[in-house]
């Protein structure tokens, strides 16, 4: 369990966290989403005593986490899996870990069996592969068997095995009933892993949900659809209480393309066959990351600002 | 994740069988001291710039005893500081490189965090960091200047010349160039843990005890002796390695000059300690 209440962190005057309050529960795997630069990072950094809070507080099982009886046992956290000495070999590194929690040796070799790194065990980690590097911080975050594992960026960097390699162990992790925190900017890669959801954007909190109603939320949800008769289509669609987007005009081959927003794939289909319009193609398209965070954040007065100033750049771009 | 949790034990809150032994009592300082010590041995530099610190200085010894055996026109030398000097002044700039990469290089590879989110009491990591770079300095620095003595002294043996280990004032230097060694190394830890970068820590040090004691030159003579003293390096070490009392009669003497820079060391591990504890990673 991880508590973050109030949690605010400056760097001068400029604001990585603001009033960040949120709960990560155990026996789930909880996403922590927010585009570049949201304060993820930071926020963990807090969690683990890196950096201090300008304000409010954050405990980890009640405590603040130097106060851990044995921070290993109950934690473990992988922020930056490059983050190692690589004059030293994988063992040693992981037994240097160990050995600050009187963690036994045989531990070290348990978990490098379990992230298949034994072979090269007593290799310098200089050589790894990013994919080995981040074997052996995950390595490192199992030494202490902890109930509580946190990720940051995990899968940046990975080939596709060594993504589904992460995104299961965290699952079994997390149906062992541990709390998994995992950081991420992908939508993407949290719908697959992720059971619920905290999103920030810069430094604050826009929501605290499970994945499916975050994803429910968002009305940026469309339905591409082609047809060879776009504007009837687009009639039936309003008919029924949708808003149609004609995106591509009919070509040669016979279709026109379309985005339905307020309709669900079922209806739009429904909705043609009533109005006898002929569907080529009929295609949710999830809201992706982007669209669905835009979309949460159009109500905030910083994010339109942030639009604002943005606009300005390139018109003062344009002019210059 | 069966292989996580195959070992038996105790159940966890959530039912599962413990994979690893639950502490009996909290970890901290012994723990930290041992991972301390796997850090150090476990890379390459460490040997690397141990071996090259030993065969420093004990070469610098057989080259001024050598030269000083064959000239045979030379007048009165203490034998000691002879063989010493090489010791503690390649010593010098040599350990200070172990000393700073101590802590920087947990900067550099950005490895403090991993290492503060495993033993996140900021004083306990500290302390054993200062610790194990002391002891393994000083075991060192101490072969190093006894095989400096010895390998000196034999050459010398030839000429009638030479000290004997069992003259206490050659004890003594052999004793204090290894701590002033041990003490270059925690004055440039404590540099490496107030700068955080390997090569500010390292020029910084060099500046004091190289540049400082130079610069000193240019003052007035009157000026100079009332500081000479109190100057970090240098001149000191001409009185810790002495036998025939200190070179320039201003200085303190051999413990006095050895307190003199531990003092500084102090104040640098002191100032480190403290914006260790409160500073961001």
């Amino acid at each position: 369990m991880i508590e973050a209440r109030g949690l605010a962190k400056r760097y001068g005057d400029k604001t990585a966290v603001a009033g960040l309050s949120f709960t990560v529960k155990p026996g789930v795997v909880t996403g922590f989403l927010g585009p570049n630069g949201a304060g993820k990072t930071t926020t963990m950094r807090l969690i683990l005593g890196l950096d201090h809070p300008s304000e409010g507080r954050v405990t980890v099982n009640g405590k603040p986490f130097s106060a851990l009886y044995s921070p290993m046992r109950e934690v473990g956290a992988l922020l930056d899996a490059t983050a190692v000495h690589g004059g030293r070999s994988a063992y040693n590194h992981l037994l240097c870990l160990a050995q600050t929690n009187d963690i036994p040796r045989t531990r070290v070799e348990e978990v490098l069996s379990v992230v298949g790194l034994s072979e090269v065990a007593r290799k310098r980690s200089k050589g790894f592969s990013l994919g080995m590097s981040q074997r052996l911080g995950i390595a490192a975050t199992l030494l202490g068997d902890p109930e509580i594992l946190m990720f940051d960026e995990p899968v940046n960097g990975l080939d596709p095995e060594g993504i589904v390699w992460i995104r299961n162990l965290m699952k079994a992790l997390a149906a062992e009933g541990r709390t998994v925190f995992v950081s991420s900017h992908l939508m993407s890669e949290m719908e697959n892993t992720a059971d619920h959801l905290i999103v920030i954007g810069r430094g604050r909190l826009i929501a605290d949900c499970p994945m499916g109603e975050f994803i429910a939320r968002s009305t940026a949800q469309a339905v591409r659809a082609m047809t060879p008769r776009p504007d009837a289509l687009a009639r039936a669609v309003a008919a029924a209480g949708g808003r149609a987007t004609i995106t591509g005009s009919v070509t040669a081959g016979g279709s026109g393309e379309l985005e339905v927003h307020g309709l669900t794939a079922e209806r739009i289909g429904d909705a043609a066959f009533a109005a006898g319009v002929p569907l080529h193609l009929l295609a949710p398209s999830r809201a992706s990351l982007e669209e669905a965070f835009m979309e949460l954040t159009a109500d905030s007065v910083e994010y339109q600002g942030a639009a604002h100033e943005l606009r300005q750049l390139a018109h003062t771009g344009r002019t210059a | 994740m069966t292989s996580l949790t195959a070992q038996p034990g105790s159940p966890t809150a959530a039912g599962r069988a413990r994979a690893v032994p639950p502490a009996t009592r909290r970890p901290g300082f012994a723990g930290t001291l041992r991972s301390e010590l796997t850090k150090i041995r476990s890379l390459r530099s460490t040997y690397f710039t141990l071996i090259a610190f030993f065969v420093a200085g004990v070469g610098f010894a057989i080259a001024a005893a050598e030269g000083n055996r064959v000239s045979a026109d030379h007048g009165p030398f203490d034998a000691t500081a002879m063989s010493l000097r090489g010791a503690v002044y390649l010593g010098e700039l040599i350990i200070v490189v172990i000393g700073a990469l101590m802590i920087t290089s947990e900067y550099g590879t950005r490895m403090i965090g991993t290492s503060l989110t495993a033993m996140p009491r900021r004083g306990v990591l500290y302390v054993a960091k200062a610790l194990v770079l002391a002891c393994v300095t000083f075991v060192v620095a101490l072969a190093t200047s006894l095989a400096s003595f010895f390998v000196g002294q034999a050459i010398l043996a030839s000429t009638g010349e030479g000290a004997s280990i069992a003259s206490p004032d050659a004890l003594r230097a052999v004793l204090l160039s290894a701590a002033f060694v041990t003490c270059c190394a925690l004055l440039a830890f404590g540099l490496g843990a107030i700068i955080r970068y390997t090569a500010g820590a390292v020029t910084a040090l060099f500046g004091a005890v190289f540049l400082i004691p130079l610069l000193a030159q240019v003052l007035p003579t009157s000026w100079f002796d009332e500081i000479v003293r109190w100057l970090p390096g240098g001149t000191a070490l001409g009185a810790i390695v002495s036998t025939t009392g200190p070179p320039n009669p201003h200085l303190f003497g051999p413990y006095g000059e050895l307190a003199v820079f531990a003092g500084y060391a102090a104040i640098a591990v002191v100032t480190g300690a403290l914006l260790f504890r409160r500073r961001d990673i």
